[in-house]
């Protein structure tokens, strides 16, 4: 029987090191958003007034952050227990890709101090998408925090608690596929109001359905990405095995995509769009091709059993997903007045700033709270 | 006169010998320069030119004009009248050789007319005609006589001889007041009476002097007109928008306006095109020179008053005066921001070299990472299935 | 990046006619129904062939709304803050005079060869997109008079509002620390006190001008229905107030009325001598986005029955699952 265990190394390593000091860096340029306004530090203006603040560490950070949503599902929902030696691990990139998301959007936010608002009733607006999201997002960040607190639970043995937590758990997980579904979901919905704007290569009235499907994909990308990149860095035991067979799944989904996405676009008569040289039908293709190059390798039986290739095929999968919500919310749509837009140095440094803190909270939790699979990690 | 003598550098070198004697009816030769020199100015002439010009002009032999009066009311002489550097007597009596002029000559009647008639014969080829007025050309022209001539006739008899021809006022420009709608009489400008002549244009309703007396001072010293416009009007005068020099503009950029005479906007001074003025429409320097040499603002806006146009053939006595003008031109400091216009900040080097740094060690990292993998098929799936 | 894009952006007759052509019957489905302009609704005509582009609008409007002065950074080599020469909308400016220019521009209201000016500033949607996803309400829509305002005590700064209006209007103002959205919103504060909104009281040809939607469609009807060249009394500020018209004769006009079905209808009008487009006004469909997002949203989350049956099914897997698994959660300790 297998359970998890902390990961016995030590915390200050140069990598770690150099984390902390993006780290850093990005909160000096922080501090200025803060003392100066947004315009001081990020070049969003009038035409682009969301940057890669909102779409690199909301809308694609909280996709890598679907790990913990992907694996609950499959563990939890379709009883594939089998899996669950990777279910802590996933949770703990999703608490990551949560908490950091929403401190993200506490940075971009222009009215910040005001943002409780949001959870006023009387200021409830329910026909936004964003006021769901919203909601969603911060109710999964507790959730998220309530599945993994196990590994608090455990590591400081507060054994009554948890015990109480046990009986509940099915509640948090029920919740914890059900919320990032809706809210991933809704990142497409945000899109609809669009229609004139976004090109039809992106417009689509199944935005929610893509997001949701690609929001999947990519959770389980992730945990495959992951599980690869920890064994190799701290030469632990492979979980290939076990990755090979669940990536059959992964497959298909890429598959449904791909089939969604171009059935949609083939309804809609928009493909010829889609024929017309410009950058952003580049990236259209790009994004596509990296979905289909992810899709053969793990439908394909040489390719789920090939490592490498199929390592390949999650940083294909992670790549088109996040290139899918970068083009759909920046590069798809038609500035009005002519504005153009390219993130600037500092802008730059707080988003690396952001996944370096991430990275550096996920490797202080695995190497002092038990969530690596304990046999792998007791070595 | 010293030939080098450069009045830019040296003014005083250019007086003579006896700069401050009265000599030319009462001018001396320093106020004759000085006058000169201020009239080149007004033209955008160096103060060379002006000296030339008070040559010309005091030459022994004064270019004689002749001057007709038609359809008007004198207000042009009047303003003439009124001018100051010098009096317009000194420049009639003296600069030039005023022989015939219907409202200043001392003679009358047939004695009058003979002595025009004398001059004309005499100084054929060689002198100025001046009109003033505007001509009937309807039923025969027979609604302005002078000596049982009509104007045309007189127009025509004095045109054929003249060096040069000068119509003063907008109703010897292009017919002025009487030829507003319905235009009983038929009234033109002169220049419709003697097709193929040119004649300058010194419109304005009356016309500021010195124009008229720059353009004449221009054709004495160089035998030329001044660089004229479509209309014949010297572009020195009226080559610009009374809207681009107006001393109430900036009232126009700042929204501020009269909305009717006596208003707190009106006591203001503020712009007055809401009341009608016409100087978005008009070219003319008005607001540069002024009238009747009392110092700034001493013109129609100056006082409070819309411009009416007077220069504008199309705009005075034609639209109402409280009607909206159309304005011509886009100028500075109104720079509009371009419908099309390109904004934003594009890609700096900096932030396209940590997009490609972190790009670089992205692949690298996962290229290391690629490498430890091998085939993959190192790994061990028994080991994994043990955990199951 | 921008080259690209621009040569993106000239291809956008294609791209934009795919837009509105695309999902009309599906997205018509999805739609919630259109909503109506109220009997009430306050608005402006604003007709470029009368303007002339003396900005006093823009100016009246930055003293009405106490807005500072804006000057890009391209323009301060000979413009030390003298006049304030806004590119754009932005959080500092509610309202502008643009021009769009063709060859030589020498003639007014003309495409080729010619010029012709815009003003910008908030169309005051009869469904406003911006009303519709902001997440906290604090944008509002007047149910009587139409009036879109905007309530900075509540605005959290998420710019969605900005990010998702159809014609680019609401700003936020990112040059300072305590920012918020600008828009126009018809000088409420003025109109609270009997006055008209500023741009209009300034306005010398009547070229913007106030007045019940009503009123303004009838005074289009007549101005489109008389032949150009024809004299004309154009009614100056409010229309129907007593104030003198501007004399002037009919223009001609291009077809169409900019802002009469645009997303939905809008409570601003724009005649124009030069097609809109050109002028920089964004080419939009007939339905409001607001209509197709929240009918959308709408039918996903009507009362909630979907996402709490799904949560009822997932709950009573997980139940079943983790009973069956219960021991792969126990403690590092039982077995170390």
């Amino acid at each position: 029987m297998s359970t998890a265990a902390p990961l016995r190394r030590s915390l200050v390593t140069p990598t770690t090191l150099v984390l902390v000091a993006l780290v850093v860096i990005a909160f000096c340029f922080l501090l200025q958003r803060f003392l100066f306004g947004l315009g001081a530090v990020a070049n969003i203006n009038p035409g682009y007034p969301w940057g890669i603040w909102v779409v690199v560490d909301v809308i694609i950070g909280t996709a890598f952050g679907c790990g913990g949503f992907a694996m609950a599902l499959l563990v939890y929902i379709f009883n594939r227990g089998q899996y669950h030696p990777l279910m802590r691990p996933a949770l703990l990139s999703g608490l990551f890709g949560y908490t950091l998301g929403g401190f993200a959007v506490i940075f971009d936010l222009g009215r910040y101090w005001q943002a409780y608002n949001l959870l006023l009733p009387w200021h409830a607006q329910l026909n936004s998408v964003m006021f769901e999201v919203a909601l969603c997002v911060m109710a999964y960040v507790v959730v998220l925090w309530i599945e993994f607190s196990p590994a608090f639970l455990e590591r400081w043995g507060f054994a009554a608690i948890k015990r109480v937590l046990d009986r509940w758990m099915f509640v948090i997980v029920a919740l914890g596929v059900l919320l990032p579904t809706m809210h991933q979901s809704s990142l497409g919905s945000m899109l609809l109001v669009m229609e004139y704007r976004l090109s039809p290569l992106w417009f689509t009235l199944w935005l929610p359905a893509l997001f949701v499907i690609s929001a999947l994909a990519m959770g389980y990308a992730v945990v495959m990405f992951e599980a690869t990149v920890v064994s190799k860095t701290f030469s632990l035991p492979s979980e290939h095995a076990l990755i090979s067979k669940m990536s059959i799944v992964v497959g298909w989904i890429t598959v449904a995509w791909l089939v969604l996405r171009f059935g949609d676009l083939v309804a809609r008569n928009a493909l010829p769009l889609a024929f017309i040289g410009s950058i952003s039908v580049f990236l259209f293709w790009v994004e596509n091709a990296m979905f289909l190059a992810a899709a053969l390798v793990f439908i394909t039986p040489a390719g789920r059993a090939s490592q490498r290739a199929s390592f390949l095929g999650a940083v294909a999968l992670l790549a088109g997903g996040s290139l899918y919500r970068l083009d759909a919310y920046l590069i798809g749509y038609q500035p009005l007045n002519n504005w153009s837009y390219f993130p600037s140095v500092p802008e730059l440094m707080v988003s690396i700033g952001v996944v370096a803190l991430e990275v550096l909270l996920y490797l202080i939790f695995i190497k002092t709270l038990p969530v690596l699979h304990g046999d792998a990690a007791r070595r | 006169m010293d030939a080098t003598c450069n009045p830019d550098i040296d003014f005083e070198a250019c007086l003579g010998p006896n700069p401050d004697e009265p000599v030319y009816g009462g001018l001396t030769r320093r106020q004759m320069l000085q006058f000169c020199a201020g009239i080149a100015a007004t033209m955008g002439l160096s103060a060379t030119a002006g000296v030339r010009m008070a040559e010309a002009a005091t030459a022994p032999a004064r270019p004689p004009v002749i001057w007709l009066h038609g359809q008007e009311c004198t207000g042009c002489t009047e303003s003439l009248l009124r001018s100051y550097h010098p009096t317009l007597e000194a420049i009639l009596l003296d600069v030039i050789s005023l022989d015939y002029h219907d409202t200043l000559c001392i003679g009358a009647g047939k004695q009058a007319l003979d002595y025009k008639h004398a001059m004309m014969e005499k100084n054929k080829g060689k002198y100025v005609l001046v009109t003033e007025g505007g001509t009937p050309m309807k039923d025969g022209g027979i609604y302005c006589k002078v000596g049982g001539k009509t104007q045309v006739e007189l127009i025509r008899e004095a045109a054929e001889g003249a060096a040069a021809v000068i119509a003063i006022g907008s109703c010897a420009s292009w017919g002025g007041i009487q030829s507003a709608d319905p235009n009983p009489t038929g009234a033109v400008g002169t220049h419709e009476v003697i097709p193929g002549k040119l004649v300058i244009n010194i419109p304005g309703c009356p016309p500021s002097p010195y124009n008229f007396l720059s353009t004449v001072l221009y054709l004495l010293t160089f035998g030329r007109p001044p660089e004229l416009d479509q209309q014949n009007r010297p572009k020195f005068a009226y080559g610009r928008l009374i809207h681009e020099n107006c001393e109430r503009r900036p009232h126009f950029d700042a929204g501020r306006f009269a909305l009717e005479f006596g208003d707190e906007g009106h006591r203001q001074g503020f712009c007055l095109y809401k009341i009608g003025c016409k100087g978005p429409e008009t070219y003319a320097n008005c607001p540069s020179i002024g009238f009747g040499d009392v110092g700034f603002g001493s013109w129609p806006v100056g006082t409070g008053h819309p411009c009416f146009g007077c220069v504008e053939k199309e705009t005075a006595f034609r639209k109402p005066l409280h009607a909206l003008s159309t304005v011509k031109t886009l100028t500075p400091p109104t720079a509009f921001p371009q419908v099309d216009a390109e904004k934003g900040k594009g890609v700096s080097v900096g932030a396209a070299a940590a997009v490609g740094v972190v790009g670089g060690l992205v692949v690298g990292a996962g290229a290391m990472l690629l490498k430890q993998m091998g085939d993959g098929k190192k790994s061990a799936p028994d080991e994994t299935k043990e955990r199951v | 990046m921008t080259e690209v894009d621009r040569r993106d952006f000239l291809r956008g007759a294609g791209f934009a006619t795919a837009a509105a052509a695309v999902p009309t019957e599906a997205s018509a489905a999805i739609a919630r129904p259109p909503k109506q302009i109220s009997p009430q609704a306050v608005g402006m005509l604003y007709d470029s062939t009368l303007c002339i582009g003396c900005k006093a609008c823009v100016a009246a409007c930055k003293e009405a709304n106490k807005m500072p002065a804006e000057v890009p950074a391209t323009l301060t080599g000979w413009n030390e803050n003298t006049w304030d020469s806004a590119e754009d909308l932005s959080g500092r400016t509610l309202n502008v005079i643009k021009v769009y220019r063709n060859g030589t521009a020498e003639q007014k209201d003309h495409e080729i060869n010619g010029f012709a000016f815009v003003k910008r500033h908030c169309l005051h949607c009869v469904d406003p997109s911006c009303v519709s996803v902001c997440p906290v309400g604090a944008m509002q829509k007047d149910a009587a008079t139409g009036i879109v305002s905007y309530d900075p005590d509540v605005c959290i700064g998420c710019r969605y509002c900005v990010y998702g209006c159809p014609f680019g209007v609401p700003q936020f103002d990112f040059s300072s620390a305590l920012g918020k959205i600008a828009k126009c919103e018809f000088c409420r504060h003025l109109q609270k006190d009997g006055k008209i909104p500023a741009c209009c009281d300034v306005c010398p040809t009547g070229a913007s001008l106030f007045g019940p939607v009503k009123e303004l469609e009838r005074e289009i009807e007549r101005r489109t229905a008389a032949a150009p060249g024809t004299p004309y009394q154009f009614p100056r500020g409010k229309i129907g107030e007593n104030r003198p018209p501007n004399a002037a004769t009919i223009p001609t006009y291009v077809k169409g009325v900019y802002g009469e079905h645009e997303a939905g209808g809008t409570q601003v009008r724009y005649l124009a001598g030069v097609p809109f487009p050109k002028l920089g006004l964004p080419t939009v469909g007939r339905q409001s986005p607001a209509s197709l997002s929240e009918g959308m949203q709408h039918t996903i989350y009507q009362w909630l029955i979907a996402p709490l049956v799904a949560f009822v099914g997932f709950a009573f897997l997980a139940r079943r699952n983790l009973a069956l698994h219960h021991d792969d959660d126990a403690p590092p300790s039982k077995e170390g």
